[in-house]
Parts: C-alpha cells; sequence; structure tokens
C-alpha cells in the first residue's frame, strides 16, 4: 500500500464513527418524528395530504442547498433568542439530514398503515380494541414491513447526502471526497466514496433481513439485523467515546493553500503535545463564526476576506493600518485573537496568456478594461457574488464580453487553453508561475489586500503553550515558497500531499 | 342447557347514507336465545341493521336495547366484547397463531389464566384438532379459518352472536357441514344469534325466525314453515321460490332415476 492510501486510510475511522454519528441521530430523529405524524396521518386523508406535500417540497430542494440555508437560519435564531445556539457543525447537519428522511419514512409508514386489510381492521373493531390496542395488536404489525422499507430508503439517502454535512462543518466522510476533489487527490476521493457505499450498503443489508424478519415472521432474524446494526453502530463510534480532552481543532477553507497551513500549524502544535483534528473544507463564512464560537481553535484567513465579509467594508486601507483594524475588530467584537500576518498575500490577481500580454500590451488593469469588451472571463465560483469584484468594477470600466464560473482545479487550464481569455487567480497559486501567466498589477488599489492571518478562538487566545508553538510561523512564509508548496499539490505529475507539502513548508521558514 | 343469550329490542332505527336510506325505522323484538336470520338481497340494509347492534355503524335515530342496557350507555369497545362478532371475510389476524387468534379477546380483557385450556376447548367446539393451535392462518382452509373465526368469538363467552354472512364464501359441502355445527352449539351454549344471508336455503334451515327485509324495512317476519306455506308476501315469496323450484327440481330428477 501506498502513502497516499495510508494517509487516506488513517483519517477513515473517525470521520467514519462521525458520519455513523450523524447519519443514525438524522435517522432516529426523523423516526420520531415521522411514526407519530404516520399513525395520525393514517386516521385523516388533510393531515396526510399536508404532511406529505411538505415532506415533499423539502425532497426537491439540494441536498447542498438545504444544508447551506439551515447555517443563516440558525445563525439567526441564535440571534433571537441571545445565543447560545451553534449554527456550526452537529446541528445544522442533524436538521438538514432529518427533513431529508422525512419523506421515505413517512410516505411508506402511511402507506403501511392505510393498506392494512379492511377484514383484519373490521376484526379488531368487532372484537373490541381501543384505537391504540388496534394500533399495537393490529396496524402497526402488518404495516411494519412496509414501514422498515421507508427506513432502509432513508437510511441509505441519509448515509449518502450525509457526506455533505463537511461544507457546515460536521466530520464525514465527505471530507475525504471535498479534499480530494479541491487537491485532485483521488485516492482521497475513492476512499471517501468507498467508505460511504459501503456503510450504506451494509446497513441497508441488516435492515433488509430485518424487514425481512418483519415480513415473512422470523423473530430471530430481526433480532440478528438488529443485533448486529448495534454491534457496528458500537465499533463504529469507539472512536468518539475514547475520552478527547483539550483536542485542538484546526479549520481549513476548501482549497490547497489552507489544507497545507493547517498541517502545518497541525504539525507544530502536535511536536508541542497538543491532540490534533482537521476539519477541512469549511465555507468563508461558517469558519470565522465557527473560531469565535470555539468550535475551531485556529486557521489561516486573509485580512480582505474578513473587511469584507465580517467587518463589511468597502472602502480600503493601507495594509499595516487594515490589519491594525482587524486585529482590534476581531478581539472587540468576539474576543479573537490575531496572532500576525503570515508574510505573504493571496489577494485576486487577474492573469491572462503571456502571448496576449505582448501582443496586446496588457500590464495593469486599465489595459484590461481596453480590451474587455473581447474578453471571456473565467472566474471561481463565487467572486462574481464578491464585493471586490464591485470594488474592481468601480475602478476600472472593465466589461467583459461573458464570463464563466469554474472550479480552481479546472480554472487555470481553461486559460491555457484558450477557453477564457482572464482568470481571476489567486496570487499565491503556484500554477501561474509554472504556467508563465502574467498578472495583471492594480495601479488604483481597487482590491483590497489579502495578507495571510493566523486567527486563534478565543479560549485559546492566553494558552503560552499554544501561541509559542504557532508564533514562529509570523513573518515566516514568503510568497514564493507558498506558491511552491501550493503547486506541489495543485501539479498533476508528482504530486505531494498537504502534508508533505507543509513538510517541506516548515523547513523553509523564514528566520 | 339453560338460555343465557339476551334478548334484543329495536325502536324505530334507521340509518342514513348520504341520501340513501339504508334502514329506514324499523322496530323489532327478538327473543333472548333465538336463531334470528336477516335475509334480502344486496343493499336490502341486513348488514347494516346487524352492525348497529354492536355500534360498528351507528344508527342516525332510534334506540337498540340488548338484555336491558341501551348499545350507547357503555363505550363501543366494551359492549363488543360482550357480543361475538363473525363475518364473510373472517379477518383473522395473519401475523398471530391460530391460538392466538382464537384467545385475542381474552388477552384484550386481560384474561391470563387458564388461557391455554380454553383454545383447547375452542378448538374442540369447533371441531378442529388441536395442532393447530401453533399454525399460522395462512396454513388453513377457507372453511378451517371460519371455524377458527367462530372459536375466536365464542372466546370470551358471549351470549350473543353477530354474524355476517358467515359462510358464504365457502364451498357448499364445507359450507353445509359448518351451518349444522354451529346450529348445534348455538342450541348447546343457548346463545342468541342473529346471521344475515342472502341464502333463503340457509335461514330456512337453520333459524327459527327470519325476517326478509328489502329497502331499509322488514316486508317479512315467520317462521321457516310460514314461509315455505306462503302468505307472507311477494318479496319473502320471491325469495323462497327459488330453494323451492330447487328442491322440486331434484325430487323431479330422483323420480326418473
Amino acid at each position: 500500500m501506498n502513502e497516499a492510501w495510508q494517509q487516506a486510510l488513517s483519517r477513515v475511522p473517525e470521520l467514519l464513527a462521525a458520519h455513523v454519528q450523524i447519519s443514525v441521530s438524522a435517522l432516529a430523529l426523523a423516526m420520531l418524528i415521522c411514526l407519530p405524524l404516520a399513525i395520525w396521518a393514517a386516521r385523516s386523508p388533510r393531515v396526510a395530504a399536508v404532511t406529505l406535500t411538505i415532506a415533499s417540497l423539502i425532497q426537491t430542494i439540494p441536498g447542498l442547498a438545504l444544508l447551506a440555508l439551515f447555517y443563516p437560519l440558525l445563525l439567526g435564531v441564535s440571534a433571537l433568542i441571545g445565543g447560545g445556539i451553534s449554527a456550526f457543525g452537529f446541528l445544522p447537519a442533524l436538521l438538514a439530514l432529518t427533513l431529508y428522511a422525512l419523506l421515505p419514512i413517512l410516505r411508506n409508514a402511511v402507506t403501511g398503515l392505510t393498506g392494512v386489510d379492511p377484514a383484519a381492521q373490521e376484526a379488531a373493531d368487532g372484537l373490541g380494541m381501543t384505537g391504540s390496542q388496534k394500533l399495537y395488536y393490529v396496524e402497526a404489525p402488518l404495516a411494519a414491513p412496509t414501514i422498515m422499507a421507508g427506513i432502509r430508503t432513508a437510511a441509505v439517502w441519509t448515509i449518502g447526502a450525509a457526506t455533505l454535512s463537511t461544507t457546515v462543518g460536521q466530520p464525514s466522510l465527505g471530507d475525504l471526497i471535498f479534499a480530494g476533489l479541491q487537491t485532485q487527490n483521488w485516492t482521497l476521493v475513492l476512499a471517501g466514496c468507498l467508505f460511504s457505499a459501503a456503510l450504506a450498503i451494509s446497513v441497508d443489508l441488516l435492515l433488509g433481513l430485518i424487514e425481512r424478519g418483519i415480513r415473512e415472521r422470523r423473530r430471530i432474524w430481526a433480532w440478528a439485523g438488529l443485533a448486529m446494526i448495534a454491534a457496528g453502530l458500537l465499533v463504529a463510534t469507539l472512536p468518539l467515546m475514547i475520552a478527547r480532552d483539550n483536542i485542538v481543532v484546526i479549520g481549513a477553507k476548501g482549497f490547497s493553500e489552507q489544507y497545507i497551513l493547517a498541517r502545518l500549524i497541525g504539525s507544530r502544535l502536535e511536536e508541542a503535545g497538543y491532540a490534533v483534528r482537521y476539519r477541512d473544507g469549511l465555507g468563508s463564512a461558517v469558519v470565522y463564526q465557527a473560531l469565535s464560537e470555539g468550535d475551531v481553535d485556529v486557521y489561516v484567513d486573509y485580512s480582505g476576506t474578513i473587511w469584507t465579509n465580517q467587518m463589511q467594508r468597502s472602502d480600503n486601507l493601507p495594509k499595516a493600518e487594515m490589519l491594525e483594524a482587524i486585529a482590534q475588530w476581531s478581539s472587540h467584537s468576539h474576543g479573537v485573537k490575531m496572532l500576525g500576518a503570515l508574510g505573504f498575500e493571496n489577494t485576486y490577481a487577474f492573469a491572462v496568456r503571456p502571448e496576449d500580454a505582448r501582443a496586446k500590451s496588457l500590464r495593469t488593469l486599465d489595459d484590461l478594461a481596453r480590451v474587455s469588451s473581447d474578453f471571456n472571463f473565467g472566474t471561481d465560483v463565487e467572486f462574481l457574488e464578491r464585493p471586490e469584484w464591485q470594488m474592481v468594477r468601480d475602478a476600472y470600466p472593465i466589461r467583459f464580453k461573458n464570463a464563466r464560473s469554474f472550479s480552481p482545479t479546472f480554472m487555470y487550464p481553461a486559460l491555457v487553453s484558450g477557453e477564457v481569455d482572464v482568470i481571476s487567480a489567486f496570487s499565491s497559486d503556484g500554477r501561474i508561475a509554472a504556467n508563465g501567466l502574467v498578472v495583471l498589477a492594480d495601479p488604483k488599489g481597487a482590491v483590497p489586500s489579502y495578507e495571510a492571518i493566523l486567527l486563534l478562538a478565543p479560549a485559546r487566545a492566553g494558552d503560552q503553550k499554544f501561541v509559542a508553538a504557532i508564533n514562529p510561523l509570523i513573518d515566516a512564509i514568503t510568497v514564493d515558497n507558498m506558491r511552491e508548496a501550493n503547486y506541489m499539490v495543485d501539479r498533476e505529475g508528482d504530486k505531494k500531499t498537504p502534508r508533505q507539502a507543509a513538510r517541506w513548508l516548515n523547513e523553509k521558514l523564514r528566520e | 342447557m339453560p338460555v343465557s343469550g339476551p334478548s334484543i329490542r329495536l325502536k324505530n332505527i334507521s340509518r342514513h347514507y348520504g341520501n340513501v336510506c339504508a334502514v329506514d325505522g324499523v322496530s323489532l323484538d327478538i327473543a333472548a336465545g333465538s336463531m334470528v336470520a336477516l335475509v334480502g338481497l344486496s343493499g336490502s340494509g341486513k348488514s347494516t341493521l346487524l352492525k348497529m347492534m354492536n355500534r360498528l355503524v351507528e344508527p342516525d335515530g332510534g334506540e337498540i336495547i340488548i338484555g336491558a342496557d341501551p348499545v350507547d350507555s357503555v363505550d363501543p369497545h366494551i359492549l363488543r366484547r360482550r357480543i361475538g362478532y363473525v363475518f364473510q371475510n373472517i379477518g383473522l389476524f395473519p401475523h398471530m397463531t391460530i391460538a392466538r387468534n382464537i384467545a385475542i379477546g381474552l388477552e384484550l380483557a386481560g384474561e391470563t389464566e387458564g388461557r391455554r385450556e380454553r383454545i383447547a376447548e375452542l378448538l374442540e367446539l369447533v371441531e378442529l384438532p388441536q395442532e393447530m393451535a401453533s399454525r399460522m392462518p395462512d396454513q388453513l382452509s377457507g372453511g378451517q379459518q371460519q371455524r377458527v373465526g367462530v372459536a375466536r368469538a365464542l372466546a370470551t363467552r358471549p351470549g350473543l352472536m353477530l354474524m355476517d354472512e358467515p359462510f358464504g364464501a365457502l364451498d357448499p359441502v364445507t359450507r353445509d357441514s359448518l351451518t349444522d355445527q354451529y346450529k348445534a352449539l348455538h342450541q348447546r351454549l343457548g346463545l342468541t344469534t342473529i346471521i344475515v344471508t342472502h341464502d333463503m336455503a340457509e335461514a330456512l334451515y337453520l333459524a327459527d325466525r327470519i325476517l326478509v327485509m328489502e329497502a331499509g324495512r322488514i316486508r317479512a317476519d315467520a317462521t321457516p314453515a310460514e314461509l315455505v306455506s306462503g302468505n307472507v308476501g311477494e318479496e319473502a315469496e320471491a325469495l323462497v321460490a327459488i330453494p323451492r323450484a330447487q328442491a322440486a327440481h331434484l325430487i323431479a330428477l330422483g323420480n326418473k332415476s
């Protein structure tokens, strides 16, 4: 087994445990909601119509969107009741997955309960059963196989959809898939897919055994299936039960530089004796919130992101003043400590092909504005919605022929192959230099500065040992070294893992 | 055997389904221990009338008194536990053994003692072998299933049996023997039995009183002998004509050979 697989597999037990935990919780909650609701709906066609319509509507919302919607919703609820609800991690994932599991359970339970043989119902009434006796002795046992089939469907859906909960900060096997997609590490993607598929298949088989046991009235099968599920649950969640005091959670957004820096921070903290866990692939909006609530202990953000997204500023300040303002603001409003800047910048940089730069003499964004009506723009999925784009357009009269969104992985090849003519690259991305691309200057300073900054959760701000372990990173990373490290992970051939790149970067730290 | 079944009194009972009048102001006295057949064509209201006696159907108006008590003086499920109910579709619980099916009424009443003996006794009563107790309903023939249905209805020792075309779905041979055996049971246990049937021959054989229903009313009320002798109305005569013609045909066949 090669190193890539070893590394992927080493993360599986913990992620599998978290995956099982979130899926089972969501499924249990969905059953808790649906089964009483189904009993009510089976007795009232109107209730059945209303509840099934709502459950069907929820099902039409894409899973990723449903998860994303719970983040602002919970933030709002938390603000309403004066805080205390975490909009990050387990809770939003639980709620979204539960909603997703409602339909199959509800529909099958209603079908099962209303489909009980009328003769058995008449006999139950004729014998003098009360409503609840009828449910217990007749309806529930006869509907059980159909109800079980619904639970089975819901279980498979939930286990699959749980991979998406990575995006709201709930660890799951999706961590492997998202990280692998971002760094083009197909071993990670494959490991994530294989284990979540294997989990879904085994749960489906065991629930199928229980269903068959109920249908064919072989109790032993039903109990055997149940016992195996219980045993599996215990084994799978074992890593969660091992006492883990003082674990450091290191956050990372969803791109290579973030993975590398998280590993760099993590390796230093491990050397200092801390147990470390990574939460990769977090959204920009989610991760700062998570840090201020203590769900994440430390991560690297960029000054411009905090400036525009968190502080809602649209003006621009010189680099040093902006950093000072951010440190002040985050400390006062959330108790978050800005330890300092790492020494390099990762800003939005407009990059063009060298031949275009030569032929059309493109050096600055002013030059770009001149030719923009002939240019196709390639960008990442969020840039067109970000305030920085507005700032650029306010400063330079840029009007592109058209604009297309790519994942960062495909944005660079699109420029090189001529599909687009200019991209919103990231200035620390190794693929700029590797492809010989030309970055256009911003003489009017429209794009705010994006200094990489190290942010600490309120509870870690006063932890001397913690600060001492990562303080050497301040002002120690040059943009060239960061580019080189990023390129090791992003390039096609001789790919390195983020951990290997972090090790390399650690040796290159500026004293 | 002393009579233990109750008497029944119906006072001006009606039931409508939308605009359709299923039972139209029926008044009736049924003596304790009698076996009464409700006969009529489909839609004549005979099943509705029967089901109002154990409140599976609630009347729109009128009063039903079983023994000394109006049926609405207790909750429906309490009332039904005192009345045996057997119907055409049998309705055995497919997920329970025959023994549990028979004893379900005892289970509901919370009677735990002597349940096994009672099951054995009931199996014997309906002439089923004891080894049936551990079988599941789908392993039994239709006739055997309805025997279990009768045993289940008798388990809590009700005085009144309501039977809604109980043997209608069975083959003629099975049907005949079950009819015979039930008649004997009825007499032995001193039951009051009301049986709905559309088969006049069955009614003539079983019942000691026959009520012919049409359009929600009782058109004829007579003993089997009176019915066969005629002079009880057109509707009754039309129903009696069928078995009479069949019998005549059989006799004619016999004479030829």
